[in-house]
C-alpha cells in the first residue's frame, strides 16, 4: 500500500482567506493530494435557505486559485467538499465556473473536472417519506413531518466518500464535491489508493479543519496529513506550530457532541482506542481508530427554510431603576405590540446585553444587571413592510413604557438610531435527519468535463 | 481552600455540534490537574444542569477524554442556532460561566 500525503490549507475554505506561506511551505512537500472542505452548518440557516453563500465570492476565489495553480503544477488531484458554504446545486455550479475561468485566466493545460450535487428536491423527499421510508430525527429530534417538510426550502444530503472515489477512478484531477462530510473528502483519496477505512477516517477526521488541530491557536494554515501502514501522521507546515499530542487529541473532539465517534453516510469512524505518539517536534502519530459500518446506509439531510423578513433595532438603559424593572418595560412593549399586530402571524425578540443577551435563561448572573443596558429588538413578519412597522413598534414603545416611579419621565430608553433596519431574513434548520439510500452514490450524480477543451467527456 | 476553574484549565470553550448542541470542552495542560478536577466531583452532569438552570435530560453527553485531558459535555439548544432571536449562532460564549467554578485545592 502506497503512503501518500495530503495537505489541507483551509478548514472553511472561503469563510476566511488561506495562509500562503504555509500553504506553499505544504506544496513544496510534494503532496499526493490538495483538498479542503468548504462548508458548515456554523453560518446558520440563512444561507441554506436561501441559498447564498457566507461569504465574498473574491474570498473562495482567492483559495480555489492558490490549490488550482498548486495542483496543475504538481500534477495531483484537488479535491473540494461541499462548495461555498452550503453545497446547494448553485454553489458546485459556480466553484465549477471559478475553475473554470482560472483555468482560462491562467492558459492552464486540459485536465478532467469532476463534480456532484447533493440537493435534494422536497417532493424527491416527500415521496420518499408517504412510501413509508422514516425520515429520523437526530439529536433528539422527531422522525421528519410533512408540516416541516413544507417549511423547506432547501435540502442537501450529505455525501461520504463515494462520490468522490468514483470521480477520482473516472480520472478526475480536479473535483468539485456538493454537501459532503469534512472527513470524507479526505479519506476518499486514500480510500482510493487502497487504504482501509480504519485509518482513512481518521486521516480525513485530523486534516478537515487544518490548523486547528495544532498549536499555537492560529487558523487557516496548512496541515499535512500522511496514510501509511503504521498510522496517520499530522504535521504543522507553519514553522510557529506543533501538532502535539494535546493539539491533536483536542482536535478530535472539536465541535462534536462525543469525541470517540464521527458518523458519515455508511458509518462511524471509533476513536475509542486510539493512541497517539509524538514523531516529532511538529508532527504527532495516531493508531488505532476503527471504522464500522452500518447495517442499513442512511445520509445525513440538512433542511432550512425561510420564515419571514426581519428588521432590528437597538436601545440602551442607563436609569437604575429602569434596569430594575427592565422586564416590566419588554412586556409594556411586547402588550403594545400585541395591540397593534395580534397574538399570532409575527415574532418578536428581545435580547437584553448587560443582563443575560448571550446566555438567555441559562446566565447565572442574569439578577445582576450592570449598569448600562443594551437591548436589541428583533421582528418577524411575512413581509417587509410588517416587519418594519412591527419592529418599529416594539423599538418606540421601549421608550414609552410607563414604569411606576421612574424619575425620568421623558423618555424611557436611549436610541443609538431612531429608526429600525433591515436583517438577513428570518430562517430556520428545518431538517437535521437521515434517510436510508441503497448505496452511497444513490443521491449524489455525478459529472465529469474536460477544462481546456470544455466538451463533455461522460 | 478552594481555586477557580479558569485558573487551571488551559482551554475552556463551547462551540456548536451541529444545529442542535452547544458542546464544551474544558481542557488541561498537566495530567495531575486533570485527573483532580476529574475526581473532585465540581463538574459532573449534575453541577453543570445547577450553574445553567437547565434539566439533566439537556445535557446529551458528558465524558472524561483522557487523551486530551479534557472533560466534555454537550447541551441541546431550546432552538436551532442562528433562528431569530438566537444571540450566539456559533455557540462561541456559552462557556463563561463555568471559569467561576470551584475547585477543591488537592491534598
Amino acid at each position: 500500500m502506497r503512503q501518500i500525503k495530503i495537505i489541507c490549507p483551509n478548514g472553511h475554505l472561503g469563510f476566511a482567506p488561506l495562509k500562503v506561506e504555509s500553504f506553499h511551505a505544504g506544496v513544496a512537500a510534494k503532496p499526493d493530494f490538495i483538498a479542503a472542505d468548504s462548508g458548515s452548518d456554523d453560518v446558520g440557516p440563512v444561507p441554506l435557505a436561501t441559498d447564498s453563500s457566507a461569504s465574498p465570492r473574491a474570498w473562495q476565489e482567492h483559495d480555489l486559485e492558490e490549490m488550482l495553480m498548486a495542483a496543475r503544477k504538481l500534477n495531483v488531484p484537488m479535491i473540494i467538499g461541499s462548495a461555498g458554504d452550503t453545497g446547494t446545486n448553485s454553489r458546485v455550479d459556480m466553484y465549477v465556473e471559478i475553475i473554470q475561468e482560472i483555468a482560462e485566466r491562467h492558459g492552464l493545460a486540459p485536465f478532467k473536472l469532476g463534480y456532484f450535487y447533493s440537493e435534494l428536491d422536497r417532493e424527491f423527499v416527500r415521496t420518499r417519506m408517504l412510501s413509508g421510508e422514516a425520515i429520523e430525527g437526530l439529536d433528539g429530534r422527531d422522525e421528519l413531518k410533512e408540516a416541516e417538510l413544507n417549511a423547506t426550502h432547501h435540502i442537501v444530503a450529505m455525501a461520504g466518500a463515494d462520490p468522490f472515489v468514483h470521480l477520482l477512478e473516472a480520472g478526475a484531477d480536479v473535483i468539485i464535491g456538493g454537501r459532503s462530510s469534512d472527513s470524507a473528502i479526505f479519506a476518499a483519496a486514500a480510500i482510493h489508493n487502497g487504504h482501509k477505512e480504519d485509518t482513512a477516517y481518521m486521516l480525513g477526521k485530523l486534516l478537515e479543519c487544518a490548523s486547528f488541530c495544532a498549536e499555537p491557536y492560529g487558523g487557516k494554515e496548512t496541515v499535512m496529513g500522511t496514510i501509511s501502514e503504521d498510522g496517520v501522521d499530522i504535521t504543522a507546515m507553519n514553522p510557529e506550530q506543533r501538532c502535539t499530542i494535546a493539539s491533536v487529541a483536542g482536535h478530535a473532539m472539536y465541535e462534536r457532541a462525543n469525541p470517540f465517534h464521527e458518523h458519515v453516510a455508511g458509518g462511524v469512524l471509533d476513536m475509542t482506542n486510539c493512541h497517539y505518539k509524538q514523531l516529532d517536534e511538529r508532527t504527532t502519530r495516531v493508531t488505532g481508530s476503527l471504522f464500522r459500518h452500518d447495517n442499513q446506509m442512511r445520509v445525513k439531510l440538512e433542511g432550512a427554510g425561510k420564515f419571514g423578513e426581519r428588521y432590528f433595532g437597538l436601545a440602551g438603559i442607563r436609569d437604575p431603576h429602569t434596569i430594575a424593572h427592565v422586564d416590566q418595560v419588554l412586556d409594556w412593549s411586547r402588550a403594545e405590540v400585541k395591540r397593534r399586530f395580534g397574538e399570532t402571524g409575527y415574532e418578536i425578540h428581545y435580547t437584553v446585553y448587560g443582563r443575560d443577551g448571550i446566555l438567555g435563561e441559562m446566565e447565572p448572573l442574569r439578577d445582576q444587571p450592570a449598569h448600562e443596558l443594551c437591548i436589541t429588538v428583533q421582528g418577524v413578519a411575512p413581509t417587509t413592510e410588517v416587519a418594519e412597522e412591527l419592529t418599529l413598534t416594539a423599538l418606540r414603545q421601549l421608550f414609552y413604557a410607563r414604569l411606576p416611579n421612574v424619575k425620568g419621565t421623558a423618555g424611557g430608553v436611549s436610541f443609538p438610531f431612531d429608526e429600525v433596519m433591515r436583517a438577513s431574513p428570518a430562517c430556520s434548520w428545518t431538517i437535521n435527519h437521515t434517510m436510508p439510500v441503497s448505496d452511497g452514490l444513490e443521491l449524489f450524480p455525478t459529472h465529469l468535463v474536460n477544462v481546456g477543451k470544455l466538451e463533455a467527456a461522460e | 481552600m478552594t481555586m477557580r476553574l479558569v485558573d487551571i484549565a488551559k482551554t475552556i470553550r463551547s462551540k456548536n455540534a451541529g444545529v442542535d448542541k452547544i458542546t464544551f470542552d474544558v481542557i488541561f495542560i498537566e495530567d495531575s490537574d486533570y485527573k483532580h478536577v476529574r475526581d473532585s466531583g465540581v463538574l459532573t452532569r449534575k453541577s453543570v444542569a445547577a450553574l445553567y438552570g437547565i434539566s439533566e435530560n439537556r445535557i446529551t453527553d458528558f465524558v472524561n477524554f483522557d487523551p486530551a485531558r479534557a472533560i466534555k459535555f454537550s447541551i441541546l439548544r431550546n432552538r436551532s442556532s442562528g433562528s431569530a432571536g438566537d444571540p450566539d449562532i456559533f455557540g462561541a460564549q456559552q462557556y463563561a460561566p463555568l471559569m467561576d467554578i470551584e475547585v477543591p485545592e488537592p491534598d
